[in-house]
């Protein structure tokens, strides 16, 4: 990021955008002074938060991240928003008024001991934003604070912030790639150039009529600015898979659903959605023949190919030439050093020749646009890169039926567009797709079928068939 | 409140430029605590694991268990050659075995007694060195010293009553195995940890990067 | 994370601060580790025996977090059983093997020494929060609070290694090489494990730092952390076993030295 000249005053609410490595991220990380040491890059010109340099100003500006699970430091609520509080040296009493109050300012009703690894998404992202509250900083800073939340968990944090800003009219900075959120909540919008400086700045209806085409081009969720959903023949092909009384479970123990009845055909996609934790992955994996079922079968009498019908009991390598899986976390795929050798596990785990290799996976690097990738550590690449790589490894053996589990979590508009485009071209050929997802518009853009897993509480048992 | 940013460049780090910081920053503190975490559980599991491995190992020649051992030790080399600050090895040594006693390990107290004793064999190798040489040959060094901490402190508290040739086995075992799978076996992950860009905020990962 | 995560309850034992439980365990193990003999591990077991009740762990949850003892005290003990130093009659000589009477009776002290160190040892940890812990060695003992706290949230990730490591496994059999090759799947499942965890490590690093750790204030304590009387009872207590066991043992002259070896 560079040559910037920016001036914020008390109490404004900025919306900070621009396209990836414009360098918001490391303007606001610079802002809470937790960038880092002089060992770890080179800064020119000062960075002043009230007069002060950013570094020395630590107390007074509190800044809250991505993801939840990486924010939580202690194991009980009410210790772990005390923490920025012990840290600033507040005495005891003060700490445990500080805690209240900031529980009861960003709507979180629960016991001090309560222990936060039960907290769902938002709840983290909202415990954090407690944290930060307790040290009454005059400058929140929101680093993509909804990005992995689902739609429930995004308005929990939103409905929080709007009422921790009315009630202190602190100076507010949200970086976010979903404009439509905090639209209503912010009166500047501030656009980051990606080559150095500001694109535009003002208020937001003004700034994003402006900039709205150039932002949805660079991958930001603009209102009115949607990317074009795919046109799909949509036919309906013989039946791949099914299942019988179908019981799911993650742990042994503690069944999560049970009796679900549920068919997969070539051609169809099948969306399976429901808040977080209510169990769509674990149906997702059992599926896919990942995950053992409690009860009942799964049966793929479409996909076996001449063995047998339950995919738990197929090998790995029967595995990789019917069920591609796509796992939520693309990193939890990633076995070997380069992008080339990764596309090539599958395909060597076939025991295909070296051309064949070549011949599977060149047409995919074209497809995917990952050829410029290929001698990278998977590692390495950024997030929408590493979706396409899990994707196209995931293809390179050529399963008919693809699971993949929250394709979109994370993704800016333009990774978004690509996924869903190839995921109809491959619908129309043939394909079948599971898709285990909280996102909406996915489902709007794809789905043939949707089966809803609703929350524990209001209905235990069997899941509901949508349509 | 007001935020006036001017002018804020922040390019890629500047090669060559090599003040050694001896003070911990947070990062270095939380990632040496992960690694010793992580550590700790693969020594966990490696407890449950060691014996049908060092058992016939034992047989065939008394004392040669050990040869199995550097295990244990590879917190401590690991530690030193990521955070590369005074102290790491020790630290990530101790929170290892922190670990794998609160996770029930046989020996309560006295793992971490060991594990205080281990990390101060590498420790030293590196102190030796001054803390500014991270080379293969002072992590093999370090492996070494450390298998040698783990020979001496063995055989004083859980083989008092055993005689000079299984004493002298045990303990070129464990030189061995630090050196070979402490000292080694560490090197070689950092080099690969550096390589998924996984250590970017750390000179040992900038070191590997920069020569791309 | 069900093995980390302490047992609760109303007993006394929980509200010992962590600290007292450590310096017990340790009194207990420096104390017991010095002589290889029957008498002090037996004398120490049967007294601990009685601690044990009062602790007030169910005879399920006891066994469960002590196997790895059980399994561990027998095996160290053969060992020494069959390459013990030698003395006495010899009953089976075979190579460097040498079974003596000597050799039975390290054996059997050594298996007793291991349970009346390891047994008390697993039952006060099984116990300790690691937050209580925590805040007893930065405020009791005065560790650097910097690298006590930074551990501990170092610490509290390990539920999330097990649910990454859960999924590299799942992953792995997704993608065709769960197979074969038990050992290096391990191997790269282990490298991928430590590539999420230093990253997460580092995530978790900055939001501290965002919430002023680290920084040159000095620390307040929201939970204090003292020593009362309950520990220094039970520091007292442990004392007393160690004592009582070394005593009996050279009172009857079986205390072996072992740095008379």
């Amino acid at each position: 990021m560079s040559d910037l000249d920016l001036r914020i005053e008390p109490g404004e609410r900025v919306l900070l955008l621009g396209a990836s490595g414009a360098g918001k991220s490391t303007l606001v990380h610079a802002l809470a002074g937790v960038l880092g040491g002089e060992d770890e890059g080179e800064s020119t010109g000062e960075l002043l938060v009230n007069g002060r340099p950013a570094e020395r100003a630590r107390g007074q500006v509190g800044l809250v991240l991505q993801d939840p699970d990486s924010q939580v430091i202690l194991a009980r609520v009410g210790d772990d928003v005390a923490f920025g509080c012990e840290n600033l040296g507040v005495p005891r009493d003060e700490i445990w008024r500080r805690v209240a109050h900031a529980l009861e300012a960003v709507g979180l009703d629960l016991p001090l001991s309560h222990p936060t690894s039960a907290l769902s998404g938002g709840q983290k992202q909202r415990l954090a934003l407690a944290g930060v509250l307790a040290m009454r900083p005059g400058l929140l800073l929101l680093d993509e604070p909804t990005a992995n939340l689902d739609p429930d968990g995004v308005t929990e944090v939103r409905d929080a912030v709007a009422r921790v800003l009315d009630s202190t009219g602190s100076t507010f900075i949200v970086i976010e790639h979903r404009v439509e959120v905090w639209k209503d909540l912010v009166n500047r919008v501030i656009v980051l150039a990606a080559d150095g400086g500001v694109l535009a700045d003002g208020h937001p209806d003004e700034v994003l009529v402006a900039t709205g085409e150039a932002l949805a081009a660079a991958g930001v969720w603009v209102p009115g600015f949607s990317p074009v959903l795919p046109q799909r023949s949509r036919q309906r092909g013989e039946p791949l898979l099914h299942t019988e009384q179908l019981s799911i479970a993650r742990v042994a123990d503690t069944v999560l659903r049970t009796g679900i009845e549920l068919e997969i055909r070539a051609g169809q996609a099948l969306a399976i959605t429901g808040p977080n934790g209510s169990g769509k992955s674990t149906l997702g994996l059992t599926l896919a023949g990942l995950l053992p079922p409690v009860a009942g079968r799964v049966v793929a009498d479409g996909l076996r190919q001449g063995i047998g019908p339950e995919p738990i009991r197929w090998k790995s390598r029967e595995l990789l030439t019917r069920i591609g899986t796509v796992f939520q976390d693309p990193e939890h795929q990633f076995i070997t050093g380069t992008v080339r050798d990764e596309l090539a596990v599958g395909p060597r785990a076939l025991k295909l020749s070296d051309a064949e290799i070549a011949l599977r996976i060149d047409p995919l690097v074209e497809r995917l646009r990952l050829g410029h990738l290929l001698g990278a550590n998977p590692f390495t690449l950024s997030g929408g890169e590493k979706r396409r790589l899990s994707v196209a490894t995931v293809l390179a053996t050529r399963p008919p039926l693809l699971v993949l589990d929250e394709p979109t979590f994370g993704q800016d508009s333009r990774t978004w567009g690509e996924l869903v485009a190839l995921l109809a071209e491959l619908l129309d050929e043939g394909s079948a797709i599971a898709a285990i997802t909280h996102d909406a518009e996915i489902v709007e853009a794809l789905a043939d079928s949707e089966i809803r897993v609703a929350p524990w509480q209001t209905s235990p048992g069997s899941v509901e068939v949508v349509r | 409140m007001t935020a006036t940013a001017e002018k804020k460049t922040d390019a890629a780090p500047a090669s060559g430029r090599k003040k050694i910081n001896y003070r911990w920053r947070v990062v270095d503190i939380v990632v040496a605590a992960v690694i010793g975490v992580a550590a700790g559980l693969v020594f966990f599991a490696w407890n449950q694991l060691y014996n049908p491995l060092s058992a016939p190992l034992e047989a065939a020649l008394p004392g040669a268990q050990s040869l199995v051992y550097g295990v244990w030790l590879i917190a401590a080399v690991l530690g030193g050659l990521i955070i590369r600050k005074p102290g790491a090895a020790l630290f990530v040594e101790l929170v290892a075995a922190t670990v794998s006693a609160l996770l029930g390990a046989a020996w309560g107290p006295l793992t971490l007694e060991s594990g205080l004793v281990q990390g101060l064999g590498a420790e030293l190798v590196f102190l030796v060195f001054l803390y500014s040489n991270w080379r293969l040959y002072v992590a093999v060094l370090a492996g070494a010293a450390s298998g040698l901490a783990l020979a001496i402190n063995d055989l004083i508290l859980w083989y008092p009553g055993s005689d000079v040739a299984f004493a002298t086995i045990y303990t070129i075992s464990a030189i061995i195995s630090g050196a070979v799978i402490a000292g080694v076996g560490s090197w070689a992950i950092v080099k690969g940890l550096a390589k998924t860009g996984a250590l970017s905020r750390f000179a040992s990962g900038r070191e590997a990067t920069a020569t791309v | 994370m069900s093995v980390l995560t302490p047992t609760a309850g109303p007993q006394a034992v929980y509200r010992i601060n962590p600290v007292a439980k450590f310096t017990t365990s340790f009194v207990l193990s420096a104390v017991l580790v010095l002589s290889i003999d029957w008498v002090s591990a037996t004398v120490a077991l049967g007294l601990e025996f009685v601690l044990f009740f009062w602790a007030g762990l169910s005879l399920r949850t006891f066994f469960r977090r002590t196997l790895p003892i059980w399994i561990a005290a027998p095996l160290g003990a053969f060992t020494i059983l069959l390459y013990g130093r030698p003395s006495g009659e010899s009953h089976f000589q075979f190579l460097l093997i040498n079974v003596s009477d000597g050799s039975i009776e390290l054996a059997i002290a050594t298996f007793l020494r291991m349970l009346a160190i390891g047994l008390p040892a697993v039952v006060l940890f099984v116990t300790i929060d690691p937050t209580d812990l925590a805040d007893g060695l930065a405020q009791v003992w005065k560790l650097p609070a910097r690298f006590v706290l930074g551990g501990l949230a170092g610490l509290r990730l390990i539920g999330l290694f097990l649910d990454d490591w859960r999924s590299l496994e799942l992953a792995r059999r997704a993608r065709g090489v769960a197979d074969t090759g038990r050992l290096r799947r391990f191997a790269s499942q282990a490298f991928a494990l430590f590539v999420l965890s230093i990253r997460r490590g580092t995530k978790l690093a900055t939001a501290m730092e965002a919430r002023g750790f680290g920084g040159d204030t000095t620390r307040t304590w929201a939970r204090e952390s003292r020593l009362r009387w309950p520990d220094a009872v039970l520091i007292g207590l442990g004392l007393l076993v160690a004592a009582t066991a070394a005593a009996i043992s050279i009172a009857t002259g079986h205390w072996n030295f072992i740095a008379a070896q």
